[in-house]
């Protein structure tokens, strides 16, 4: 596997793809800024929807047993699952319960599923495909990489880095599409009538969960193509798969969640839909499928739990400087980005321990979260952990090592700094050298003649 | 111990101490002119929103504007009497080509609509036909989401949602296009 890096040097060879790319995600941000900046109590509505996380994660406990109570009291079987195997074992189980045991080998024993990180997570298509059952991505943008295949790219435009000609190329070899016609209304149309009949024919449908409510029992998932109501009103067994963080108390508190998550995603004002499940319908079955997979063991983490607050927005991939330029997949994790890096090393810190140095440390990631998690920090806090147990390359260690001294000690840092801008200036293959991993395919800038803090030092009356 | 027990029981253990759940009275207090704002923010997200008088001029308009042959569908008998359709195997929509129904309340700042299942007859119907119609009293639009969880409190339902426009994708280059897997159209009538 290629580290995060390596992967970046593969994606920026392509300089003006890399460019488009950078530009288009920074376009959805300054969406999410327009229509942040209308709303008058942004900044209130980002506290509160932070604190009522804050209370969610110190009282996670009650409130999934609150939950796990009002759900089956509304008729919804409620599965745990510790990891991803036992959560695709689960959804295995409850097809094959449906079928009696006996899964028929025909094209209509599949299921449709809309955007659901968490399968990602699980490698859930693959465990089922394996087992027979096909699995198809129903999100228009899901759909186009599944049909590629390759995972998602971003968590909620998950083809961001596809042009619209090689859309119309693989629509043309696996839809029918005219040859050459790119057009996304056309390319559009074609889905839509295409997976129009997977809704209809399979028995089956899974969704995600962005909100499970304790007080009620009641889950809401958000989309704005339709996909997961074409699904799971159609399907005879509505399954959904949610990690155990996605409860919140109360019902009222759907009102800040559904304030904040699509400005900060796309910069709507509000997705198309915006499904509230309480009970199955008459002769449905409903299930819901609580998954673990190391979020109890983020929880004890101290400097890391905040991670869970996640709403999967995405703002932070959308406003991320190395993201914009390293693309989705030069994260070889399911959830990409500034987010998907504090979470990836808690599931496995050696194959992950290069994602928190995959960033700048801007906070520009901090700044935009809809939840207010101090994402750069815990990236920083990361780094000193993954230092510490050894799971990074000898020249991070040294650098590291080097950093934190400096960091931690005010008169050090004034001096190397000094110390630093003549070496930039006299010898800058100091620099650049292969000690110093933040130099890699970054132009050193020019050293300021003073530094801003003799500059202010001089300057401050 | 089953897999319950353990993650209840971890996640009990290493959840850090309790901390209280924040204020929301403060929240929701935006002054919009409600009919104003609910127009503009709901025709900026691909809907249509005309302000009528009466029945008959919502019928004037659907027959003006829309197939009339093909299948519509309503809960407001108005509009049909036929209710089969309503507790018919929901495949059975698929031919569904207009539906009609009366929205409970509206909001102002996204131009969002809620419906329960006694708006929409059957789940599925508004996803699944291609033009979907709703019909809002003006004095029925609030604000902000925070009077709307208000209003709706503790009234029960096996499904409700907040529809706010048609279905949409932008997943090709960012392209905005209406129609992806719901409603191609959504028209609302204030009255
Ligand atoms: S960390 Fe914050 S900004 Fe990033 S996806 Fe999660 S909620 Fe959104």
């Amino acid at each position: 596997m290629k580290t995060h890096s390596e992967a970046a040097e593969v994606f920026n060879k392509d300089f003006d793809r890399t460019t488009w790319h950078d530009q288009t995600l920074f376009m959805v941000r300054q969406k999410r800024d327009k229509a942040a900046f209308q709303i008058d109590d942004w900044e209130l509505l980002r506290e509160t929807a932070s604190q009522i996380k804050n209370n969610v994660l110190s009282n996670m406990h009650n409130y999934l047993l609150q939950f796990e109570e009002n759900a089956s009291n509304n008729g919804i079987k409620i599965h745990w699952a510790a990891d991803a195997k036992e959560h695709n074992e689960i959804v295995y189980g409850i097809i094959s319960d449906y079928y009696r045991g006996e899964i028929p080998v025909d094209t209509f024993k599949g299921m449709v599923k809309s955007k659901s990180m968490l399968t990602e997570e699980c490698h859930m298509n693959e465990f089922l495909a394996e087992k027979g059952i096909e699995v198809i991505d129903t999100d228009l943008g899901e759909r186009i990489v599944q049909l590629a295949e390759e995972p998602p790219s971003h968590i909620v435009m998950p083809c961001i880095h596809w042009k619209k000609e090689e859309i119309g190329e693989l629509f043309h070899k696996h839809l029918g599409t005219e040859k050459g016609n790119k057009d996304p209304q056309y390319l559009t149309e074609a889905a839509r009538q295409h997976l129009r009949d997977k809704f209809l024919t399979r028995p089956i449908a899974l969704t995600g969960v962005n909100f499970a409510v304790a007080e009620t029992g009641e889950f809401v998932v958000c989309t704005n193509e339709g996909n997961a109501d074409m699904g799971a009103h159609l399907a005879d067994v509505h399954i959904a798969s949610m990690g155990f963080e996605k409860i919140i108390p109360q019902k009222k508190h759907l009102g800040v969640f559904l304030r904040l998550l699509a400005r900060s995603a796309t910069g709507q004002p509000i997705t198309t839909y915006s499904s509230h499940f309480k009970k199955p319908r008459d002769g449905q079955q409903m299930h819901i499928v609580i998954v673990d997979n190391g979020r109890s063991t983020q929880l004890g983490r101290e400097d890391f739990r905040n991670s869970l607050k996640c709403i999967r927005c995405a703002a932070c991939f959308n406003t991320c400087p190395v993201y914009r330029r390293s693309g989705g997949h030069s994260y070889h994790s399911a959830v990409a980005g500034p987010i998907g890096s504090i979470l990836a090393p808690n599931l496995d810190m050696r194959a992950n321990a290069d994602l928190p140095f995959a960033s700048t440390l801007c906070g520009s990631c901090s700044n935009v979260c809809p939840v207010k998690i101090d994402i750069h920090q815990q990236l920083y806090k990361w780094r000193q952990v993954l230092v510490q147990e050894g799971y990074t390359s000898m020249s991070k260690t040294l650098a590291m090592k080097g950093m934190s001294t400096v960091l931690s000690n005010p008169s050090v840092f004034k001096f190397s700094g000094k110390v630093g801008r003549m070496l930039m200036d006299k010898l800058p293959f100091l620099v650049n050298n292969n000690m110093n991993p933040w130099y890699k395919q970054r132009e050193m800038p020019e050293p300021p003649e003073e530094s801003f803090r003799d500059w202010y030092k001089k300057n401050k009356k | 111990m089953s897999s319950r027990e353990n993650i209840l029981s971890k996640i009990k253990q290493n959840q850090p101490e309790l901390l209280p759940l924040p204020d929301l009275s403060v929240l929701g207090s935006e002054k919009y002119d409600l009919v104003e704002k609910f127009t503009e923010i709901l025709e900026g997200i691909g809907g249509k929103v005309l302000q009528v008088s009466d029945i008959e001029e919502i019928k004037n308009y659907i027959i003006s504007n829309y197939p009339i042959n093909a299948r519509v569908i309503s809960t407001l008998p108005a509009f049909s009497d036929n209710r089969d359709w309503q507790t018919a195997d929901p495949h059975s929509l698929k031919d569904a080509e207009f539906l009609i129904i009366k929205g409970q309340f509206a909001v102002a700042e996204n131009g969002a609509i809620w419906l329960t299942e006694s708006e929409i007859g059957q789940r599925v119907a508004p996803f699944i036909t291609q033009y979907l119609a709703i019909i809002i009293e003006k004095s029925s639009i609030l604000p902000t989401m925070h009077q709307a969880y208000e209003e709706i409190g503790s009234i029960d339902y096996g499904f409700g949602v907040f529809l706010a426009g048609p279905s949409k994708t932008a997943d090709i280059e960012q392209s905005l296009v209406l129609g992806a897997h719901g409603a191609r159209g959504l028209v609302v009538f204030l009255v």
